[in-house]
């Protein structure tokens, strides 16, 4: 089988975010970057781990970025994925990169596309589905669960509530949420041999955006915690019911 | 011109989110000055309830192929629908439904989208709504510029408000696709709110210590009538199922009440739940940095604290 995860470069989870130009740019000053976690520990693993099932197959990453990001994708060749591509591209917006990887994508024919849930900076999940519309595929999100068996897949998908069991025949794309696999740390023979999987640079193709962010701000913070005494927990029921007003 | 709202629903029913959304289209087509309409696909013997939350016209059509969510089907009805109509507003709920729709509608409407908005749209530079970006560690202003636009609505933001009344359900002549994912089977967790939807949360981090020590959180929860929830180390560890993780690489949320019980509050932590309403800490550590994140505080021993905060919301219930 031919898979391809799709990987996003995102600020590391610890990173405290501040603004520059105005308030109009992320700062990333200072900021360590590192592999969208769902794409990582979900989306990668279980795609290798369904390689490893199979006994045959490949597993190719691909981001949309600057040269800068191949520190990122030269992990995710650590973690073992057999080869990686990297569209050069400043990605601009959601539907930017979605288009830059399909066009990519109906060349090659994979059987399956992998994504992360979401990316943990614009955390829009909008990649995936505009993806599978421009490459007129069935697409599951926020999956917990998938096996494959001949050309057909069975994935468990998370909604409001419960679980759906799901059928749907190769190609498809599916998108990885927590459940769905195990993270795994590259070992030093990997990281060694990821110096030498091939990393292609694609030129990226036209594309306009229709959205832009203008502006960006923190959110408005707390006012000052208030107190209340261990022993006196009525207190406590007693604001949450005459001053919040939540119970 | 025109509003169109995308209504979720399951088991046969509308999903509280679909009268968020529709509350949502209403205000947004008072700003654009035009009407809502809203469009249900597959079975909910409430669609015309709709009306009630300001839809002039509901559409419902049942369809095998429109009984279970397919994304591609369902995104190629609802662009049809909304061609029809000659809506340049689509707006659908931020649930795992109306995520998966967001990105198909730009593609065959070629709009501009936004995924997870958290206001009305400010028409002052054209058409701008905001958004939280890093996990809700910021809120972005997007400006969309194309003639049509597709909006997702967070959850939990936009409480439903009834402005009319019902109406009758009407069909409309689309050409409805074949469904190409097959659902199997669909296990409903019985019993509790799901997280997203809740209104109330409690939660609980590692210094609940050991998985047998659930029960006084559980029993807080059930007196609360609340959904409970944990952070990521209780998740990892096994105590608690996946689902139940709240933060940056687990659910975010949003209840009007949030009670963190054990949980020292990490940045990650944060971004996850800091959109509470109103959060109660309870931390023997002062020193947690959760306690600046908090509305109010308790500085206790979980142990000690839990059953006395059950015990007082029970006395208060039965005044």
């Amino acid at each position: 089988m031919k898979l391809l995860v799709c990987v996003s470069k995102t600020p590391d989870t610890t990173t405290k975010i501040s603004f520059t130009e105005n308030d109009t740019n992320f700062n990333t000053q200072g900021v360590q970057f590192i592999m969208n976690p769902y794409d990582e520990w979900y989306a990668l693993v279980r795609a290798l781990e369904l390689k490893e099932k199979l006994g045959s197959g490949t597993v190719t990453i691909i981001n949309v970025g600057p040269a800068d990001n191949d520190t990122v994708i030269r992990k995710g060749l650590a973690i073992g994925a057999d080869d990686a591509v990297r569209i050069d591209a400043n990605p601009t917006s959601s539907h930017f990169v979605a288009k830059q990887i399909a066009e990519y994508a109906k060349a090659q024919s994979y059987d399956i596309v992998f994504l992360g849930k979401e990316t943990i900076d614009y955390n829009g999940a909008e990649v995936g589905s505009v993806m599978a519309e421009m490459l007129d595929a069935p697409f599951i999100s926020f999956a917990t669960h998938l096996e494959v068996n001949g050309n057909t897949a069975t994935i468990n998908r998370e909604v409001e509530g419960g679980t759906e069991v799901l059928e749907v025949d190769t190609p498809f794309l599916i998108s990885a949420a927590k459940g769905m696999a195990e993270q795994r740390i590259p070992n030093m023979r990997g990281i060694m041999m990821a110096k030498r999987k091939p990393l292609n640079v694609v030129p990226a193709v036209d594309s306009s955006d229709l959205v832009s962010v203008t502006k960006y701000e923190l959110p408005s913070g707390k006012t000052d915690c208030k107190y209340v005494d261990p022993e006196n927990m009525e207190e406590l029921v007693s604001l949450l019911h005459n001053e919040a007003k939540v119970i | 011109m025109a509003v169109l709202v995308y209504a979720s629903n399951a088991e046969g029913k509308l999903k509280k989110s679909a009268f968020e959304a529709v509350t949502y289209g209403k205000k947004a087509a008072s700003i654009l000055g035009c009407d809502v309409h809203a469009i249900v696909l597959g079975a909910a013997d409430d669609a015309g309830k709709l009306g009630e939350f300001g839809a002039s016209k509901v559409f419902q059509l049942n369809d095998a192929n429109l009984s279970n969510f397919d994304s591609q089907t369902h995104a190629n009805v609802v662009a049809q629908v909304a061609d029809k109509i000659g809506a340049t507003l689509v707006v659908c709920a931020h649930d795992s439904f109306g995520k998966s729709l967001v990105g198909r509608l730009a593609v065959r409407l070629n709009a501009g989208t936004v995924s997870g908005a958290n206001s009305l749209p400010s028409m002052d530079n054209g058409f701008s709504v905001t958004k939280n970006v890093f996990s809700g560690k910021a809120v972005a202003t997007y400006h969309v510029s194309s003639e049509k636009r597709v909006v997702s609505v967070m959850g939990n933001t936009f409480p439903p408000e009834a402005v009319g009344s019902a109406v009758q359900p009407e069909s409309i002549d689309v050409t409805i696709p074949a469904n190409r994912v097959r659902v199997k089977e669909v296990k409903t967790v019985k019993g509790t709110v799901p997280l997203p939807e809740a209104e109330l949360v409690v939660s609980a981090g590692r210094g609940v210590k050991d998985p047998g020590n659930w029960g006084i959180i559980q029993e807080l929860a059930d007196t609360l009538a609340a959904t409970t929830a944990c952070s990521r180390p209780v998740a990892d560890m096994g105590w608690r199922p996946h689902h139940e993780h709240v933060g940056q690489t687990g659910v975010a949320i949003r209840p009007n009440l949030y009670i963190a019980i054990g949980i020292s509050g990490a940045i990650q932590h944060l971004a996850g739940v800091n959109q509470s309403k109103t959060i109660v800490v309870i931390n023997k550590d002062p020193e947690a940095p959760f306690f600046k994140a908090a509305d109010y505080g308790i500085v206790g021993d979980l142990f000690d604290v839990v059953p006395k905060l059950t015990a007082a919301i029970k006395k208060h219930q039965s005044s």
